[in-house]
This record gives C-alpha cells, sequence and structure tokens, in this order.
C-alpha cells in the first residue's frame, strides 16, 4: 500500500464525557485574595511598607518600648538642647523630648488615621452600596447628596468644624471633621463597583435561588466589591494623618495630646537656628504617610490581574 | 453640547444651596455660641455682643438666616472682616496672588506630568519606569507643609536661591518656589494618566501605521503618541486647579504670600469665624465653578461625553 491511498483520519477525541467540567483537587485553592497575597509576597516594597506599618503601630501601642523620656516633662533650661544619652534627638524650644514626642506622636496620628478611615467606612460604603444596588430614585438621591458633600473640599470643611469646635479638640472630633465628608468620594468608587457586579449571572442565580435583594447585596455583591474600597481606605489612612497634621499647623489641631503636627508647626519659629526639631518629626510623618500611601498602591496593583500580567 | 452645557449648570444648582446650607449649618448648630467664640476668653461687653446678634440675624429662626446668607452671598454683600475690611475689597486684592501661585503649581504640575509620564510610558518596565514612579510617589507622600518647610529651608534659607518668604510685593518669581514645591507633591496623578494612555496609544494601529510609511520615532513620538495622550492630562491638571485654590491655606501661611489662603490662614489663627466661614465659602463655591468648567472642557476635548 502505497501513502497516496492513506485517507488521513482525525483523532478520536480521547476527552471522556464529564472530563471537561471535572474539578482538579490537587489544583492550589485559589481567589481574588489569595492570588493577591501571592502576588505582594513577591514585592520587596511590600515588606519595607509593611515594617515601616508594623514599627509605628507597635510605637502607638507600647510607646514605653521605644523610649524612657517622660514625653510631657519640659525644662526650659533644655531648650533647644543637643542630644545626649538617653535623648537621642536632643530637645526642642519648650525643653521637651524630641524622640519621646515622636514616639507618643504615633499614637495620635494612628488614632486620628484610624478612627476617620473607618467613619469614612461606616458612612461611604453603605451610601455607594445602596445607591449602587437600588438604583432609581434611592440612586439619585443619595448620589445628589454625595455630590454635595463631595464638592466641599474635606479639608476645608474640617478647618470650619475645628475653627467653631474651639473647645472640642479631641481625635473624634477631629476624625468626624475629616470623615464626615471625605466619604464622598469612597461612596462613588463603591457605588461604581456595585453597578459593575450586580448584573453578574451570580447575583441573578442568588436572587433566583431565593435569596432576597438585601441579603444578596451583603453576601455577594459588597464582598466582591471590597477590593478597590480596601486600597482606597488604606491610602485615605495616610491622608487623613496628613490632615490631622495640617490642621495642628492650622492651630486648629488636637489640644492637650501630642502630635507631630503641632511639633512641627512649633519647631518652625526655629526653623534658621534648630531645623532638626523640625526635620526629625516631619520625617516621622513622611514615613508613616509612605507607608500606607505605598501599602494601598501595591494592593492596588496586586488586586488588578490585569497590572500582574503587564508586569 | 448647548444641551449638555444646560444639564451641567443645572445639576449645579442643588449642589450649590447644598454646600452652603451645611457650611452655614456646621457652623451655626455647633455646641457653643459663636458670636461668644469670637471673643475667645475675653469677657465680652454684652451691648457688643448684641450688636453682633443683629448683624449675623442670629435673633431670625435658622432658615431665615440662612437666606438672609443666601442673598448677601448671590448679590455679593459678603460682609466685614473684623478690622473692618469689606470681603470684597480683600477678595479682590488677595485673589489675583492666589492665581498667579496657582498658575504656577499647574503648569509646573502639567510639565512633570507630561514629562516623566512620557518618559515612563515610553520606556515601560525598564528602570527609568520604575524609578520615576517610585520618586513621584515618595513626592507624593510628603505632607505639603514638610514639602513646603523642606523647600524654604534648604532653597530659601541654606543655598538663598529664592526669598524665604514672598510678602507684600508677590511677583511671579517669588511665588516660582511655593509653586513648583506644591506641584512636586502632586503630580504623580497627572504622570500616571499619561504613562496610561502612552502605553495604549504605543499599541495603537496608527501608531504601527505611522511607523510603517516610514516615519521614525523621532517624529512619531511627539506628534502621534504624546499628542493623542494628552487629554487626561489636560483634565486633570484642570480639575487639580480648583483643589489647588481650595488647599492654598497652608502654602500662603508658611510663605507668607498674601493670597486668599493667608487671609483664611490668618482668620483661622485669630479664631474670626465669620471671615473664616466667608472665605471657605467663596472656595468652596470657585472649587465647584472650577469643576464645572473641567467637566465642558473634558465634553470639548472628547465629544464621547457629550452623549451620554
Amino acid at each position: 500500500m502505497s501513502d497516496r491511498n492513506a485517507h488521513y483520519v482525525a483523532p478520536v477525541d480521547e476527552t471522556q464525557p464529564g472530563a471537561v467540567d471535572q474539578v482538579k483537587l490537587s489544583a492550589r485553592k485559589s481567589n481574588m485574595w489569595l492570588d493577591a497575597w501571592r502576588d505582594l509576597r513577591k514585592r520587596p516594597l511590600f515588606y519595607v511598607a509593611l515594617t515601616l506599618s508594623v514599627i509605628f503601630l507597635v510605637m502607638a501601642l507600647f510607646p514605653s518600648w521605644f523610649t524612657d523620656a517622660d514625653p510631657n516633662f519640659a525644662q526650659l533650661s533644655d531648650s533647644n538642647g543637643p542630644a545626649e544619652p538617653g535623648h537621642p534627638l536632643g530637645f526642642n524650644r519648650q525643653g521637651y523630648d524630641v524622640w519621646s514626642h515622636i514616639v507618643y506622636g504615633a499614637k495620635t496620628s494612628l488614632t486620628v488615621g484610624l478612627l476617620t478611615v473607618l467613619i469614612t467606612g461606616v458612612i461611604g460604603v453603605p451610601m455607594g452600596a445602596i445607591a449602587g444596588y437600588y438604583g432609581g430614585w434611592v440612586d439619585s438621591l443619595l448620589s445628589r447628596i454625595g455630590d454635595i458633600f463631595f464638592s466641599i473640599p474635606y479639608f476645608l470643611a474640617a478647618v470650619v468644624v475645628m475653627s467653631v469646635l474651639n473647645d472640642y479638640r479631641n481625635p473624634l472630633v477631629i476624625s468626624f471633621a475629616i470623615g464626615g465628608f471625605a466619604w464622598a468620594s469612597l461612596a462613588r468608587i463603591v457605588r461604581a463597583e456595585v453597578l459593575r457586579n450586580k448584573n453578574l449571572e451570580y447575583v441573578m442565580a442568588s436572587e433566583a435561588v431565593g435569596r432576597s435583594r438585601g441579603s444578596t447585596l451583603l453576601k455577594h455583591v459588597l464582598p466582591n466589591s471590597m477590593g478597590p474600597v480596601i486600597v482606597a481606605l488604606t491610602l485615605s489612612l495616610g491622608a487623613a494623618i496628613t490632615a490631622e497634621a495640617t490642621l495642628s499647623v492650622l492651630g486648629i489641631g488636637l489640644s492637650g495630646y501630642i502630635s507631630w503636627g503641632k511639633d512641627i508647626a512649633q519647631a518652625q519659629q526655629t526653623l534658621r537656628t534648630d531645623p532638626a526639631v523640625l526635620f526629625w518629626p516631619s520625617l516621622a510623618l513622611t514615613l508613616t504617610v509612605l507607608a500606607f500611601t505605598f501599602l494601598g498602591e501595591l494592593i492596588r496593583d496586586a488586586l488588578d490581574p490585569k497590572a500582574r500580567a503587564r508586569r | 453640547m448647548t444641551l449638555y452645557v444646560v444639564k451641567r449648570l443645572l445639576q449645579a444648582i442643588p449642589v450649590f444651596f447644598g454646600t452652603t446650607f451645611i457650611i452655614y449649618f456646621m457652623v451655626f448648630s455647633m455646641p457653643g455660641d459663636p458670636i461668644l467664640a469670637m471673643f475667645g476668653d475675653r469677657t465680652p461687653n454684652p451691648a457688643v455682643v448684641e450688636a453682633l446678634r443683629e448683624q449675623y440675624n442670629l435673633d431670625q429662626p435658622f432658615i431665615v438666616q440662612y437666606f438672609i446668607y443666601i442673598k448677601d452671598f448671590l448679590t455679593g454683600n459678603l460682609g466685614a472682616t473684623f478690622s473692618g475690611q469689606s470681603v470684597n475689597e480683600v477678595f479682590a486684592r488677595a485673589f489675583p496672588v492666589t492665581l498667579k501661585l496657582v498658575t504656577i503649581a499647574v503648569v509646573a504640575e502639567f510639565i512633570l506630568a507630561v514629562g516623566f509620564g512620557l518618559l515612563s510610558g515610553l520606556r515601560k518596565g525598564k528602570f527609568a519606569d520604575h524609578a520615576s514612579l517610585l520618586l513621584a510617589l515618595v513626592l507624593n507622600s510628603i505632607p505639603p507643609f514638610v514639602a513646603l518647610f523642606i523647600a524654604q529651608y534648604f532653597i530659601g534659607i541654606k543655598l538663598g536661591w529664592a526669598p524665604v518668604t514672598v510678602g507684600a510685593n508677590a511677583t511671579w518669581g517669588a511665588l516660582l518656589l511655593p509653586g513648583v514645591t506644591i506641584a512636586l507633591t502632586i503630580y504623580v496623578v497627572g504622570m500616571r494618566l499619561m504613562r496610561g494612555s502612552v502605553i495604549e496609544a504605543r499599541e495603537g494601529d496608527y501608531v504601527r501605521t505611522a511607523y510603517a510609511k516610514g516615519l521614525t520615532s523621532k517624529r512619531v513620538t511627539p506628534v502621534h503618541v504624546a499628542r493623542n495622550s494628552l487629554i487626561p492630562v489636560i483634565t486633570n491638571t484642570a480639575a487639580s486647579f480648583g483643589a489647588l485654590i481650595a488647599g492654598t491655606t497652608v502654602t500662603e501661611g508658611i510663605f507668607n504670600i498674601p493670597g486668599i489662603g493667608k487671609v483664611l490662614y490668618d482668620a483661622i489663627i485669630r479664631g474670626e469665624i465669620p471671615t473664616v466661614v466667608s472665605f471657605v465659602t467663596i472656595l468652596t463655591v470657585m472649587y465647584i465653578i472650577v469643576n464645572i468648567l473641567v467637566d465642558l472642557l473634558y465634553a470639548v476635548l472628547d465629544p464621547r461625553i457629550r452623549y451620554v
């Protein structure tokens, strides 16, 4: 037989019926968060940002681990004094120990930052989620309210609140002053995410099997919309800490608390003669904001499969 | 287009009333007496308190007070500062200075965003890309007032290249240092938009066509890639104009620049609440107007927006 007479015969499809849908049980477990975590673990910058955040967090929780000096003790004879044993960064104009003020200031900054983020999230997430999911007049109403808050720059709003509430300058009030207006941009993000998710098949499936609309929103739509929310909240942590410090520089920040912003504002008076007193709290503030900004950016990158593929 | 303009303007009306109402409500419904707060720890003369109460219509019901305030605002009667000058006059004197400062910041931001964005996009994934993105993010993490103090110390005091404070005579040259410093802390957003659209444009068919017909990258990069990538950067820069005007308080306070931010800064430091409210309202309304203009600019540059 010559090859000329041989006909090409397509091989029989060896895939058994049902094998197509078979789940490989040995496969690595994976979901959006696990993928993101696997990606994050590979990035050196993530460890830098994480280490910095953890250091400042531990500093806020256990300040006495970092310094023996009393941050509330001041002696005018130490005014702008140089470093000495036990006081590695010297003294500021009032004679307070600079390093102990940095250590104890971490608590103030992080408290205000976290409280603000909490308030932003507690208002912003439901506003955005309800507007996006229910649509119609509910959306119009909530979105218009959001537009109004969005149109007042949140820092200016905080300036007004803190000027008026002269006698109530504690972390809770300042967090409400910032978060009470910063939620509007978060609500926009949540709304857009929920809109993107709500017409997908899993939502239809959830309602088809009898889950109520509200329950579907909470159980399925919101968890799937959380990626950008986590990113926005991490980034807003840095922004809130900056806002608190800026209010303190303007003299309408906290009163009775040790704050980096307040120390920086006071050090401004001796900028020419003793710039180091201004430099150290500024560095602490910048490193804290930097840590949270990078965490937010890296999480954003890690959660985005397209960005992962592009690298 | 006309329909779009009308729609956008109509949308701004509830926002205007909403924002002014919230600002007004915040001030006059908070615990404590706003009039007594004006005096700080001093005990005021009861006659003065009465006169002030009448001046700010505090003897009227809340909603009446609000509408009197709106009527005054819309008819251009913005009240007076504590030193007796009318807010209109102060505004007219201070606004050109702020406009100068913000113009410098916006131009510098645009140049930085386009320059680094183009570099980053063209060298995607290479060292220059990572380095410039990292630099922009680090600069963005420095709180603006810290950046301003650093610039003031190193460039103003140590090197003596620029005046340490600006003072009454706010020339373009004197405003250069604070303007560029602010631009350095915000250009990352525009840079990323530029980078993203450069990367997208380089994969576009029209760029391949341009190379295919024999053009070199010397011509393709500026004419085909860069020009088509500018739209998002332009609108972002325009949007930051509004935010910058609203955010000049600290900049002008630190560099002693006699603009609107400085007026607000002084009023905050002295606790002059009515002046703070007047200027916050003015700045907020300007922010709203700039945002409308940005949306219209967007519609002009990108025809797809108009039909949504």
